[in-house]
Formats: structure tokens, C-alpha cells, sequence
């Protein structure tokens, strides 16, 4: 499966070029960049790790492109995103938020149920990849 | 023949004017209503006003002042003779004020059009309770609309002031709290109302449901008028959709939704429907237009009380919005429903197959999602409007859009709004859940080029069939729908001279 959180995860996978005119974009709204990742990818995890601060005050995309890339090579296994967060009034929140990395294979969710009373269902999602503890939840990429 | 003392068409009217009460202001009898008080040139309107702007076509021999004297009268103290309680109360603030009467642009001798007037009309803060659409609108469309002295009357637009404003509690969600909780940022949503609308046993509909959501929608909505009828009973429709978007999110790692409309015959059984949605993790709950202004602010503080988002189908609003001489233009019916408390309403699509002439969908759009909108005649904006940091409702565009109008519709509603496609999703060639993906990557394709700097005006065409060439399912949208278009004339279009409007 291919999880299709984030604003363009129905495109093919965006190259570096691609990356770099999104943060470019970003830069011009006066948006601060963030870099994150996580091994557990279920929708309701809102909090990913954050790689460093977000990054404020900046003006070269380059900057926040050697971030994505440190943190790719901390994190070959992780989930990536960039988020471009807006401080003005009214917003205060994420304005544009997209996957830059996944590992190479995505196993998805197994929908738990729970059978209640009458034909009531409680059901959970769980990662097929959490049942592994955090560090070993996706095969490392080859090299 | 005489005519009657208390014949408005030919009762006598001293010229316009500051009317100064003359001795005789309370005695009994039928005085003109500009000399009740209820005109006053002169009035500068105060902070805490509201004001409300109509369109007044005076019966024939009406003067301007007299009409606009007394919709301000009828709307808010006056009968239509003198009453010597007045003095027992300080009348001359609870009297509403009209204070202004411009011609408007394209109406009168040499026109099609009998002569219009735009009359502004302020109300003291004094004459409205706090916290209820029921009251705002009781006074300023109660009575007036059906008086005899106007042939017709149409409620333009209204200032409300912010000590107003902060006395509702808004959208219980808003914009930025809704991206928040679905995590999803950046672009438009996506959603599908299920068609065919009725008839569907609850276990087709949450197929319709299942295969758009996996397919890339973001929302499926239950119609306005699928309610719990004798083919789908509303707990069979909520389990199954339920069902449907639980597939969905597992499918995806998506945060999913589907509209369930809890619209019913009461109060109580919209609160049963609502709490059974809750319990079964529902995201949002809908409701219509139709069940009225304190049922929908009941909804509304239900919906806060269950971290729920709110959505509102607009049902029934082009009986009184759509024509432009008489009722009430739709961007009032938009800033009473921000108050009231909804987190998405049905705000028009300017391409797809319902009225709405780009200028004033964008008015409307303004009032539902900005902080503050300064007075923009061309947009139909009468007033500068400062909403008091009230929450921003998502406005919903539905109705006959496609694919191939991707780039026209983030040209004109921008980023934060619910494109949903009905048929354009469950009509497609392929299938259901290849019409959504159609949707999403035209969608994806078109933020993703508007980002990078592309002119989408001009170019958007290019664009979608780019991104159609690594996805077939957007290929064969465009090949069924290309050239499909709605250009009609819009009946409601902004009166003010020197900016054409281009549909």
C-alpha cells in the first residue's frame, strides 16, 4: 500500500527539484520550515520527531534542503515530511505538509474490530510495521 | 375620491429633509414614517451599530426617503399609526435609522428595471438579544418584507458589529482546527455527495461511500434529503458508512470522513442521531438549512461539546436568495451562519451548474474565511466587517464540477475550500474509486504547479493533461467531461457602475 498522507502523495514521488520549488514556495508566503519523521505512520500520530527546531528567519531554500537531506541520512528507514508553518494571525498553523521520504516498503494498517453490542463496531487501525519495536519497524534500504 | 388618512401611497410627504418633530409628533393619527423619526440624514452611524443595507423598489409615488423611513420603522418600533406608548420608553434610540438612499445603478427611467434604491438603515445594539440568529433576523426580515408600501425588498448585506459578534459562539471547529485534526494542510478537500441520492439500501450506499473514500476522497456527504426513509433506515446508513470509512482510513493511513446528515423532525431526534454518530467515530455530522436558525445554533453547541465538525447543506436558500429585486442575498444568510456556528456551508462553484457570478461567490467566500472584509462594492461587500477572531467556516463548492475544471476552480476559491464532486466522481468510466483518484491527482497536480509559480489561468489545461499521462483514470476523466460547461447568465450579480463582471 502507499499511505496517502500530506499534499502530494498522489503524485509520483517528488524529486529533489520538485522539493526544493515547495520550500521556495514556502519561503515566499514567509512560512518557517520544518523537517520530520516518524516509524509510525497511523493517522492519528500527530507528533512526529521533529529533526532540530523549525527553521525561522530563512530565505534559502538550500538551507532547508541540506536539513531533508541530514535527516534522510539519519533516517534512510523513516517517514519524512516537510511542513511549512504560518505564525501570522488567524492561521498559527501548518499551511502545506508533504511526504519527501517512505521507506521502501509500505506493509499498511490492519483494521482491528471489535464486535459490540447489537451490530456496533469498535474499530482500531494498527501498523502492520508497529509491532516491531521503534528502530526496526521498516528493512533498512540497500546502500 | 379622498384618499384615506392612512394610505401610505397618497398620504401627504413634506420634502425630504431632517425631520424635526413638530408638537403635534404624538398625536393620534398616521404621520409619514420619515417624520416619526425614522429618517435621519444626518445620523453618523456609531461602532455598535448594526447596519443593514436593502434594496428597496417603492411602490409607484413612493418617495425613496418615505420607503426606506418605513422598512427602518416596520423593522424595528414602529405600527403604522402613532401610539402614545412610545413614551414610555426612550423611542428615539430603539428607533431604527435609515440615514442613507442611493439610486441604484441600472434601475429606473430608461432601464428595464423600475427604480431601486439601496437604503442603509442602523439599529441601536439595545434592540437585539445576545447569542441568536432567531432575534437578529426576527427584527430586520420579520414583518418588513411583506408591507405594502414596497413592491420588493431585498436584505443586501449587514455590518454587525463586533460587541454583536462576540456575543455568538461561532464555528465550533473552524478552518484551521478541521486541517489540524484531519492533517491535512496545503490544498483544497475533496469530497462526494452519494448519488443516486434515494433509493440506495444502506449497504449499496456505504459502497459508494467505501469505494470513493479509498480512492482518494477525503469526504463522501450524505444528501440533504436523505433522512431515514422507509428503503435506509438512518442507524443502517451510519453503520455502514461507518464501516466504509474505517476500510477506507486503514486503506490509506488517511483520516476519512462522511457527512452524516442528522437532520430529522426534532430537536431530540437530531440529538440522537448526532450522539449515535459520535459513538461510532464519526468526524462530522451534518445538517440543513431548513431546520431553522436556533436549531442549527443547538447543533452548533453540540458539536463543540463533541469535538465534531459541523457541516451545513444550504437547502432551501434559493427561495429567497437567488433574485435580486426581493428576500435576502445569500452572503447574510453566509455571516448569519458563520455566527451561528457551522463549520462548512454550501457557498457556490462559479463553474459548476448552480447560480453564482464570480464577484459575488468571492464576496461570499471572504465573508466566510477572513478575519476582517473591507466594504468591496464590485463583490457586493456593502460594509467593512471585523469578525472578532470568530472562527472561519470552510465554504463548500457543489454542483456539476469536474476534473478537467481543476485549475478554474483554485482560481477562484483557493485553497480552503471542499471541492466536492458528485457525479464527476461516482460517473466516472472506470468506476468509483477511479473517479476519486482522478479528482486528487488533478487536484495535487494543480496546487503542486500553482506552488511552483505556473500561470494556471493560461496553462492549467497543460498541466492537468500532464499529470493525466502517469494516471489513467484522470486521462479518461478528461476525455468524458472536457468540454462539459455551465454558461448561463447569473441572476445575482453585483450593481455598481464601471466593473463588468466576466462570468
Amino acid at each position: 500500500m502507499r499511505i496517502t498522507q500530506g499534499t502530494f502523495s498522489f503524485l509520483p514521488d517528488l524529486t529533489d527539484a520538485q522539493i526544493r520549488r515547495q520550500i521556495e514556495y514556502a519561503l515566499s508566503q514567509d512560512w518557517a520550515l520544518a523537517v520530520e519523521s516518524t516509524d509510525d505512520p497511523h493517522p492519528r500520530n500527530t507528533y512526529w520527531e521533529m529533526w532540530g527546531q523549525p527553521i525561522f528567519d530563512c530565505t534559502q531554500a538550500e538551507v532547508v534542503m541540506r536539513e531533508v537531506e541530514a535527516c534522510r541520512r539519519a533516517h534512510p528507514d523513516r517517514y519524512l515530511k516537510v511542513s511549512a508553518f504560518d505564525a501570522k494571525s488567524g492561521w498559527e498553523t501548518v499551511r502545506l505538509s508533504f511526504i519527501v521520504q517512505r521507506p521502501a516498503e509500505e506493509p499498511g494498517f490492519q483494521l482491528v474490530r471489535q464486535e459490540g453490542p447489537g451490530r456496533l463496531q469498535r474499530y482500531s487501525l494498527r501498523g502492520y510495521a508497529c509491532a516491531h519495536p521503534p528502530g526496526q519497524r521498516y528493512p533498512r534500504k540497500a546502500p | 375620491m379622498p384618499s384615506s388618512p392612512n394610505d401610505l401611497l397618497h398620504a401627504p410627504t413634506p420634502p425630504a429633509g431632517h425631520p424635526a418633530p413638530t408638537r403635534g409628533r404624538y398625536a393620534a393619527g398616521v404621520i409619514p414614517y420619515r417624520n416619526m423619526g425614522y429618517w435621519e440624514p444626518d445620523y453618523v452611524p456609531r461602532p455598535t451599530d448594526v447596519i443593514a443595507l436593502f434594496r428597496i423598489t417603492p411602490q409607484e409615488g413612493v418617495e425613496p426617503e418615505e420607503a426606506a423611513a418605513a422598512v427602518a420603522g416596520e423593522s424595528s418600533t414602529a405600527t403604522w399609526t402613532v401610539v402614545w406608548t412610545d413614551r414610555l420608553t426612550a423611542c428615539d434610540r430603539y428607533r431604527a435609522k435609515a440615514y442613507q438612499v442611493d439610486p441604484v445603478p441600472g434601475t429606473g427611467p430608461g432601464t428595464a428595471q423600475p427604480q431601486q434604491w439601496f437604503a442603509r438603515i442602523a439599529y441601536d445594539l439595545a434592540l437585539f438579544e445576545e447569542g441568536s440568529i432567531a432575534n437578529l433576523s426576527a427584527s430586520i426580515i420579520g414583518n418588513v418584507f411583506g408591507f405594502k408600501a414596497v413592491r420588493a425588498l431585498r436584505l443586501e448585506d449587514m455590518r454587525l458589529p463586533v460587541a454583536l459578534v462576540k456575543t455568538f459562539q461561532g464555528p465550533p471547529t473552524g478552518i484551521v482546527v478541521e486541517r489540524e485534526r484531519l492533517d491535512k494542510f496545503g490544498r483544497p478537500l475533496l469530497g462526494a455527495t452519494v448519488k443516486p441520492k434515494l433509493g440506495l439500501s444502506g449497504k449499496n450506499y456505504g459502497r459508494v461511500v467505501y469505494e470513493a473514500l479509498r480512492g482518494g476522497l477525503d469526504f463522501v456527504k450524505d444528501d440533504e434529503n436523505i433522512n431515514s426513509q422507509p428503503f435506509m433506515h438512518w442507524r443502517d446508513r451510519f453503520l455502514f458508512s461507518m464501516e466504509a470509512v474505517n476500510r477506507a482510513q486503514a486503506d490509506t493511513g488517511e483520516v476519512k470522513g462522511h457527512y452524516l446528515n442528522v437532520t430529522a423532525g426534532t430537536v431530540e431526534q437530531m440529538y440522537e442521531r448526532a450522539e449515535f454518530a459520535a459513538e461510532l467515530g464519526s468526524v462530522i455530522v451534518m445538517v440543513d438549512l431548513v431546520i431553522g436558525y436556533s436549531a442549527i445554533q443547538s447543533m452548533s453547541r453540540w458539536a463543540r461539546r463533541h469535538d465534531m465538525i459541523l457541516h451545513l447543506h444550504r437547502a432551501g436558500h434559493g427561495t429567497y436568495t437567488r433574485q435580486k429585486a426581493h428576500g435576502v442575498s445569500f452572503r447574510v444568510i453566509a455571516k448569519w451562519m458563520r455566527l451561528a456556528g457551522v463549520d462548512h456551508i454550501h457557498a457556490g462553484t462559479v463553474v459548476g451548474k448552480l447560480e453564482g457570478d464570480p464577484n459575488i461567490v468571492r464576496g461570499v467566500y471572504d465573508t466566510l474565511r477572513e478575519s476582517s472584509t473591507a466594504e468591496r462594492l464590485d463583490r457586493g461587500l456593502f460594509f467593512d466587517q471585523d469578525w472578532g477572531d470568530l472562527r472561519k467556516v470552510m465554504p463548500v463548492a457543489s454542483g456539476g464540477i469536474h476534473a478537467g475544471q481543476m485549475h478554474q476552480l483554485l482560481h477562484y476559491l483557493g485553497e480552503d475550500v471542499v471541492l466536492q464532486f458528485g457525479g464527476g466522481t461516482i460517473g466516472h468510466p472506470m468506476g468509483i474509486a477511479a473517479g476519486a483518484t482522478a479528482n486528487r491527482v488533478a487536484l495535487e497536480a494543480m496546487v503542486l504547479a500553482r506552488n511552483e509559480g505556473k500561470d494556471l489561468w493560461n496553462d492549467g489545461a497543460q498541466v492537468l493533461d500532464e499529470a493525466a499521462k502517469s494516471c489513467r483514470p484522470l486521462e479518461a476523466a478528461l476525455d468524458t467531461w472536457k468540454d462539459v460547461t455551465f454558461e448561463y447568465e447569473s441572476t445575482d450579480t453585483p450593481d455598481v457602475i464601471g466593473t463588468p463582471t466576466v462570468a
